[in-house]
């Protein structure tokens, strides 16, 4: 100890004595820095992973599906300029018989070549082996079904492809690039039970699904030698003859593109968290420099006095400050690793990849650094400031009596309802209104936090509730292979059970408004549907014109069209028309992006009669297993989705991520909340000590004072929290703004519980602290009061 | 004036190294003005003991303040070993205070997370020819409870620390606001003793405040302020020691 100079002592002493504020900022600096780092390296990870196994793998950059083309065109597909490698593929939609699930099940079947790898979109192997060459009864699943049902290679599942069923024996588990999020085209949320992809042999499936000497998908790698948008045009030029639906690139590609969304969402939650959380610790140790410093004035004039300079006097509070924010900083990044690891595996539960790399780049751990650090610099820069610009003699001095003055209250003639300690309370605030007001700012922000973070479960509630009860009606949508007449229709109606069938048709179309496009589906229903309706802002039901277009509001954003607007709407399927339409509404819709459109209009417009393409359903829930089972036997139903299955995917996929991510901010807003607060008591305690000293020797018990500083705090933190209301109000529309994604877009609903809660959790911190100043008022020393000066 | 009569009469050998000249201090408080300092002027001699002496409120410890470079003059100057104090600016104060200055402060001023040993230490540990902080302490007779904090010491120990800081440096200059005002005359006269040998046998030039007639037997001069002036000043012909003194 002797080597360290008798300031650095005070330092330690110091940071001992005020041990419990310290900690309280440090686990609010670690707070900041933990979300920064776990989201960054979560999203880097992702990333990293991501890219490194579409590489490795072999992902395709571009895809198309048509109806059937024969193989001899693969020689002339190769010669379009720009083409690394290309594959043709014999893709089949099946049903799926698992032994102990009764729901229907769906998938896909890819055909893999015969000899080989797979040029393109090979497949890791997680167990089990490849498929032999030549056997037409072994298949490989994606992991997610795979899992999601327990079946392990070596047990068979029974697939039904055109109509003929067919035993197989799974001989592996694979995940593919093409598949890493597995979720159905006609989907919103994943449904790993009910959907899975599979492979089977190319001569396999291609018996099975009549495709022998033909393909119907067509995978192509780029050389880069050409554009995308040139390659996809000679390709769609060749392709269209035999029923594509035109190629696209991989932003389209369905796993790919939700990955993305996923990760921009993430990228987004990576800026603005650490941006909330970092400055909330800025303001804190801005708060609480203040005040500390002002009540070491005296020991700042002492040392200036004997000759220590500004820079010296500033660079000991400042080196507290660094030591308080290195800790804070140790821990965050340990914290912030730990989550992010936890999260990135969280994540892999829903993106399937072989391995994840965790990457912590050393920029993160550098910027977190940078920004806590300057979060510690602004904060305590001022502060020191001003306390070494205090001339030594007037620092020294105990601070003059201030002009206390009657307050406004008592101003008022209302002076006869409070006591006298009131009166001490009102005039206290009153006479120092700015730092008054900064600490009820710091417990807002606390208060704020927890709005902030709690109101997503209200979001989720009311997204679920416009989603899955509002808007939607039906019990069951079934959905058939491809567009069907209208006796499918009639069909299901007759089913036992059933109460009510209601048909829409959905089309893959290309939007398109100048050089913005966007390939979505269009569906055509009708305005007597009572199944499913469209809803506006005011969630009213909207009529479908009977010409014209009505787009998820969010696709009217991107495609940068209001209503009034006109776009062009290019089919991608059939005969492939294209029209100009009107946009006549934008509909409000959480979840996806699409179009909708009057049915008839729609069939005049696709020169079709009474085409459907699937069909929504309500039924006696008796009957379930019935409607069930006969739906597996019509092969033109290529699945069927139960309103409350959908319901549960919705919850899996999206709802109990945010609902850890709840807990995870209400966490932080626990510590932010009680950090500010206890600081606040803290300080307060600190800065009239001696006044409260002198007056419990002056006669007034422990209960009296103790009402002084504790009903001042008990003043300040119930104007807070109002004040935190808004502020969360106004954080949460941030954060929900930025968060809007293809995927889904979350309300910015706020619950009364959620305030009440918020306002719960601060009043409980405001109790603890008050606890605990009110146990070292208890043992205010009255001797070390009457001994120092004053 | 009688003062400078006075002056001219009995200092002229003694080089004058403060000299303060038409110094005012007024404390802007809102509505009301306090008027500390009206115009003072008087001079230091290297080596010589002053006394200040008035009532509460005459503007002492401002006009120790100022010329301690803690604090500036609302107008004069005060010139030390020929440098203008009040037009020094803040870093050249603070040298000032660094390497010629040492203070004892009205109010102890210790630091409370510091040993004694320790508050004496912070200011050797940037003096330039200081003392053993522990030699310091020895001097003011607290050798026994060097490692107390200050809470644990009693009104007058930390007075005695304080005064043990102030001397620890060796300062060319010794400013002692009230150093005896809370101890009993025993005490008193030991921390006396203290400065005096550390005025005699250093030369230190010192100037001590204090509301005690006695203590101002052992000064070389006497300096009476009143509501801001200086209103006399005596010359001790016969200078007491401090253990000569009675109070
Ligand atoms: N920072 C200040 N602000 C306002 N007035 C001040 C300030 N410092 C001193 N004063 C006033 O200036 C006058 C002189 O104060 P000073 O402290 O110099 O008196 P003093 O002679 O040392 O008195 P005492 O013997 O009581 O210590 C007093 O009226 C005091 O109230
Ligand atoms: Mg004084």
């Amino acid at each position: 100890m002797s080597s360290l100079s008798s300031l650095n002592k005070k330092l330690f002493r110091d940071l001992w004595r005020m041990k419990g504020q310290a900690l309280a900022i440090i686990l609010v600096v670690a707070c900041g820095v933990a979300t920064y780092v776990m989201s960054i390296s979560t999203y880097d990870s992702l990333e990293t992973t991501r890219t490194g196994f579409n590489r490795e793998y072999r992902f395709a950059d571009i895809f198309a599906s048509l109806k059937r083309a024969p193989e001899s065109l693969t020689a002339r597909l190769s010669e379009i300029p720009g083409i690394e490698r290309i594959e043709t593929r014999v893709v089949a939609p099946v049903t799926v018989d698992i032994e102990g699930f009764e729901d229907p099940v769906t998938g896909l079947v890819s055909s893999l070549p015969d000899r080989g790898e797979p040029l393109l979109n090979n497949l890791y192997l997680r167990s089990g082996r490849f498929l032999e060459p030549g056997r037409d009864n072994e298949v490989l699943l994606n992991e997610a079904f795979a899992k999601s049902h327990k079946i392990k290679p070596g047990e068979s599942i029974t697939i039904t492809v055109n109509g003929r069923q067919q035993q197989l024996l799974v001989v592996g588990i694979a995940l593919s690039p093409e598949h890493i999020f597995q979720i159905s085209p006609t989907a919103f949320y994943p449904d790993f039970k009910r959907y899975g992809v599979m492979w089977m042999n190319r001569s396999a499936i291609s018996t099975a699904y009549n495709m022998e000497g033909a393909f119907n998908d067509v995978v192509i790698s780029l050389s880069g030698e050409r554009s995308e948008e040139e390659v996809l045009e000679r390709l769609d030029l060749i392709l269209e003859p035999y029923g594509s639906r035109g190629g696209y690139g991989r932003e389209y590609q369905l796993s790919h593109r939700y990955l993305t969304e996923e990760l921009k969402g993430l990228q987004k939650m990576a800026t603005v968290y650490p941006v909330i959380f970092l400055g909330v610790a800025a303001f804190l140790l801005n708060v609480v420099m203040t005040r500390m410093i002002s009540t070491e004035r005296e020991q700042i004039a002492i040392l200036k006095a004997f000759g220590y300079d500004n820079l010296e006097v500033g660079y000991l509070y400042f080196k507290l400050v660094l030591i308080i924010s290195a800790i804070g900083l140790a821990i965050g990044i340990y914290a912030g690793v730990w989550l992010g690891e936890n999260l990135s595996n969280l994540y892999m539960e829903f993106y399937r990849f072989p391995y994840l790399n965790y990457v912590l780049r050393p920029s993160v751990v550098i910027i977190s650094c940078l920004i806590s650090l300057l979060a510690a610099i602004s904060g305590t820069l001022l502060a020191v400031r001003r306390a070494v610009k205090l001339s030594p003699a007037v620092a020294m001095r105990p601070e003059p009596p201030v002009s206390y003055r009657a307050t406004f209250i008592e101003r008022l003639g209302l002076q006869s309802f409070i006591s006298q300690p009131g009166r001490m309370i009102l005039r206290h605030l009153e006479r120092r209104p700015v730092k008054s007001l900064m600490t009820v700012v710091g417990i807002a922000f606390g208060c704020a936090i927890m709005v902030m973070g709690t109101c997503f479960g209200d979001a989720i509630d009311y997204m679920i509730d416009v989603e899955f009860n509002i808007s939607r009606h039906d019990d069951l949508i079934v959905s058939f292979i491809e567009p069907t007449s209208g006796s499918a229709l009639n069909e299901l109606k007759s089913l036992e059970g059933v109460f009510h069938a209601e048909p829409f048709r959905s089309v893959p179309v290309k939007l398109v408004n100048g050089h913005k496009s966007y390939r979505t589906t269009l569906e055509g229903t009708s305005n007597e549907n009572r199944l499913s309706t469209l809803l506006d802002q005011d969630l009213k039901k909207i009529e479908l014109p009977p010409e014209g277009i009505v787009l998820t509001e969010h696709l009217g954003k991107l495609l940068g069209v209001r209503p009034g607007d006109r776009l062009t709407i290019e089919v991608l399927e059939g005969e492939r028309p294209i029209k100009e339409a009107q946009v006549a509404a934008l509909v409000k819709q959480f979840v996806g992006v699409s179009a909708y459109m009057e049915i008839d209009a729609l069939a005049r417009f696709m020169r079709e009669g009474s085409a459907i393409s699937g069909v929504r359903l309500t039924f006696d829930p008796t009957y379930r297993a019935d409607i069930y089972s006969r739906l597996k036997d019509m092969p033109r139903v290529a699945g069927s989705l139960a309103r409350e299955d959908a319901l549960q995917n919705f919850n899996n996929a999206m709802a109990e991520q945010i609902y850890i991510f709840i807990f995870f901010i209400i966490s932080l807003a626990t510590i932010i909340a009680f950090g500010v607060v206890y600081n606040s008591a803290r300080i307060a305690l600190a800065e009239r000590q001696r006044e409260l000293g002198s007056l419990r020797v002056l006669g007034y018990t422990r209960g009296e004072v103790s009402y002084i500083l504790l009903g001042e705090l008990a003043i300040l933190t119930l104007l807070a929290i109002p004040l935190g209301f808004i502020i969360g109000r106004g954080l949460a529309k941030y954060i929900i703004d930025s968060m809007q994604t293809e995927l889904y877009r979350i309300p910015l609903v706020i619950e009364s519980d959620t305030y009440a809660l918020s306002a719960l959790v601060v009043l409980i911190a405001a109790v603890i602290s008050g606890i605990i100043v009110r146990e070292k008022l208890d043992h205010l020393d009255l001797v070390e009061v009457l001994k120092t000066k004053e | 004036m009688k003062e400078s009569l006075l002056k001219e009469n009995t200092a002229t050998a003694k080089t004058a190294i403060f000299e303060v000249r038409g110094l005012t201090k007024v404390y802007g408080m809102g509505e009301v003005e306090v008027h500390a300092l009206r115009g003072v002027d008087m001079d230091l001699y290297e080596g010589e003991l002053v006394v200040l002496l008035g009532p509460s409120g005459s503007g002492k410890s401002t006009l120790l303040n100022i010329i301690g470079g803690l604090d500036g003059p609302s107008s004069g100057t005060v010139t030390y070993m020929s440098k203008n104090l009040t037009l020094a600016t803040d870093r050249e104060l603070t040298e000032y205070r660094r390497r010629h200055v040492g203070f004892v402060f009205q109010f102890y001023n210790l630091i409370p997370s510091l040993t004694a040993k320790e508050n004496v230490s912070i200011v050797t540990e940037i003096a330039e020819n200081p003392m053993d902080p522990a030699d310091a302490l020895a001097i003011v007779g607290l050798s026994e409870r060097k490692d107390h904090f200050p809470a644990q010491l009693s009104g007058g120990e930390q007075q005695r620390v304080a005064i043990a800081r102030a001397i620890a440096k060796n300062p060319s200059v010794l400013l002692c606001d009230e150093p005896t005002g809370a101890l009993d005359s025993e005490t008193g006269i030991v921390v006396l003793e203290a400065l005096d040998r550390v005025n005699r046998e250093l030369g230190t030039t010192t100037a001590l405040i204090t509301h005690n007639m006695d203590i101002a037997s052992m000064a070389d001069r006497v300096i009476h302020l009143k509501a801001g002036h200086i209103s006399e000043v005596l010359i001790n012909s016969e200078k007491l020691s401090p253990g000569e003194l009675v109070w």
